[in-house]
């Protein structure tokens, strides 16, 4: 049986404007669609102690939004639940199994000191009442909702035997403009859900291509400041950042190593654009692709023993692979005049890609081995697909809208961000 | 949604500020323990005294990029300072031959003066590619002005893609608009 929800919930975040750069942003989320054998699971409001008659955070809804965003879960609303238990002792399974909910989240927390809260969870398989996970967790105000969305992913790890993402960040850049209709570009970087957007760069002259170092500290990506692309590392907590690239010509595309220790790069200044690898502690640069027709778009594969990339070398745009010692490229794109920017599952199974169909863009995923294409996207204008850390979602951005969508890497489960900007662009999921 | 709203207040309150580290994680009711992936919440607590807010800092727009650079009357080859491309292709198009020629005359007679050649695309299909086409275009028109005899330290080209369109939409006009590279007159 398929599932279908539907639902939006309409969030004013990000009304504290700390940075005159971090207007209010607006989180948008939207499911349509499911999954075939959702899992059944209720969430009860947690208990709350404190001196505030209401709690800083409502722990439960953020986890039910998590796990019911995830296409995995079928959540009970939370107007069905028939009992709100906030300590093993008071839970009645009879009443979750009358109502078939396989499993059960409840939980508590109390600030035990001013700033510092306890917060206890756990999950129940309601059919054999068995207890799956139980913890307690101290935090500080600040961390309470990270904390959250890591309660989540520990439920989704325990019942789907893969990895959550809800507790990671994606980076993304913003057009907006001023009253005089000039640009502003932003490189943003928010929670996985959207939350907590706040800006790193701002710049008139335009903003591409970020992308995440593998311990998600530090951002890559191309700078128009200075009338020319120049490629800069940024620590994203710490705001000091590098200048990696600033040759004549193309400076573009870069992507980070596995092991964080190189960036591929596209340059163009011995004559047309060719992959380059940079290393970041000797600062030496290697050419893997040289061709004279166009190579950008590097991805690594997760074993960091090969690059894909886009080249037109065949007459059109198309993905191509190579080592990372260079070599011959082999193509691994044959279906369609148009296949471009390429990332890599986790797995190193499959890559997504923008792929063109009738003269419309669309997100599509490519298996490496048996070479089948699916488009998964529902848009006609989009690119920039990321995969989540998981692999099981692509995050992309439609071409001039205000949106950023996610979908299951099946296809099924589809969901959108909404941004507060003129356009949301280029997004990048961090790996962890 | 209501809620949602004030929670949000409070969960901002939290993230703009946050003292974050890993949360030690102690079993509930001494049950038994689960190792938990650590959270990456490194130093957020760093902002405080981050030195990043020049980058976040919105300067004027600067409108007046370039300089005038040789007057023309409308009409008059040397008034052309843009030049547009079919789609998908980086060839300079017949028409702007005049135009392109005139301003090469212009530069060889005038050797301290210099140019930058600005190449752009539509917005369809992934930006790093259309930051290639864009160089491409730039490129063909550099190309065209060199072997006619300027020199190369007279001409720059940068290519934007499709990040600065000047028009809007995904109407066919909008993008045969946006294909194109224009000349800016450095000094």
């Amino acid at each position: 049986m398929i599932k279908q929800h539907s639902r939006t919930l309409k969030l004013l975040g990000c009304l504290l404007i700390l940075w005159s750069t971090t207007a209010y942003s607006e989180l948008n989320i939207q499911i349509t669609g499911g999954v075939e054998g959702a899992i059944p699971i209720a969430i009860a409001p947690f208990g709350w102690e404190g001196n505030t008659s209401n709690p800083p955070l409502d722990v439960a809804s953020i986890i039910r939004t998590d796990l019911e965003r995830s296409g995995r879960f079928n959540v009970l609303p939370v107007n069905n639940l028939p009992a709100v238990p906030t300590d093993p002792s008071l839970i009645k399974f009879s009443q979750w199994q009358a109502l078939g909910q396989e499993n059960l989240v409840i939980g508590r927390f109390q600030e035990t000191f001013p700033n510092r809260f306890d917060t206890a969870f756990y999950l129940f398989d309601v059919f054999s009442q068995k207890r799956l996970i139980g913890y307690r967790i101290p935090s500080s105000k600040d961390d309470l909702r990270r904390m959250t969305h890591q309660i989540s992913d520990m439920v989704y790890e325990k019942l789907t035997g893969e990895k959550g993402v809800f507790a990671t960040h994606i980076a993304y850049v913003t057009l907006s403009r001023d009253s005089n209709r000039h640009p502003i570009y932003r490189l943003q970087i928010a929670d996985a859900d959207g939350y907590g957007a706040r800006s790193i760069v701002a710049s008139r002259q335009p903003i591409m291509s970020p992308t995440w170092s593998p311990d998600g500290k530090t951002v890559a990506y191309v700078s128009f400041e200075h009338r020319r692309s120049e490629i800069f590392t940024q620590d994203i907590w710490a705001g000091k950042r590098t200048s990696i690239a600033s040759f004549p010509g193309i400076n573009g595309a870069p992507a980070w190593s596995p092991d964080g220790s190189k960036l591929a790069l596209t340059l163009s200044k011995d004559g047309n654009p060719d992959i380059y690898i940079f290393d970041i502690k000797t600062r030496q640069l290697h050419r893997i692709v040289k061709h004279y027709a166009v190579d950008t778009e590097p991805a690594w594969s997760p074993d960091g023993q090969t690059l894909v990339f886009t080249s037109d070398r065949g007459g059109s745009p198309q993905i191509y692979r190579v080592s990372v010692n260079g070599g011959s490229a082999k193509r691994v794109s044959f279906q369609g005049g148009y296949n471009a920017s390429a990332d890599f599952s986790p797995d190193g199974k499959m890559i997504s890609l923008v792929h063109r169909q009738s003269g419309k863009y669309h997100i599509a995923t490519l298996d490496l081995s048996s070479k089948q294409l699916n488009v998964i996207g529902k848009g006609t204008q989009d690119e920039s697909p990321t995969f989540a850390p998981n692999g099981s979602m692509v995050l992309y951005a439609t071409n001039g809208g205000t949106q950023l969508a996610a979908v299951s890497v099946d296809g099924r489960v589809h969901q959108t961000l909404t941004i507060n900007a003129d356009e949301v662009r280029e997004p990048a999921w961090a790996s962890n | 949604m209501n809620l949602f709203r004030l929670f949000s207040l409070f969960i901002l309150i939290g993230l703009f500020s946050a003292c974050s580290s890993t949360p030690e994680k102690n079993d509930a009711d001494n049950l038994g323990a689960l190792s938990v992936p650590d959270a990456n919440t490194q130093g957020l607590s760093e902002l405080d005294r981050l030195d990043g807010s020049q980058l976040t800092e919105i300067l004027p727009y600067e409108d007046n990029y370039g300089v005038q650079g040789p007057a023309a009357e409308p009409g008059e080859p040397l008034s052309v300072r843009v030049f547009y491309f079919d789609f998908d292709s980086s060839q300079v198009r017949p028409a702007d031959y005049e135009a392109i020629n005139a301003h090469a005359d212009y530069l060889i007679s005038n050797p301290d003066s210099r140019i930058s050649l600005e190449g752009h695309t539509d917005s369809l299909g992934s930006r790093e590619y259309n930051i290639a086409l864009g160089e491409q275009r730039a490129k063909s028109v550099a190309k065209m002005m060199r072997l006619r005899g300027v020199a190369d330290r007279q001409i720059q080209t940068v290519s934007y893609g499709e990040e600065k369109p000047v028009a809007f939409g995904n109407a066919e006009y909008a993008l045969s608009q946006n294909r194109r590279v224009e000349i800016i007159y450095l000094r």
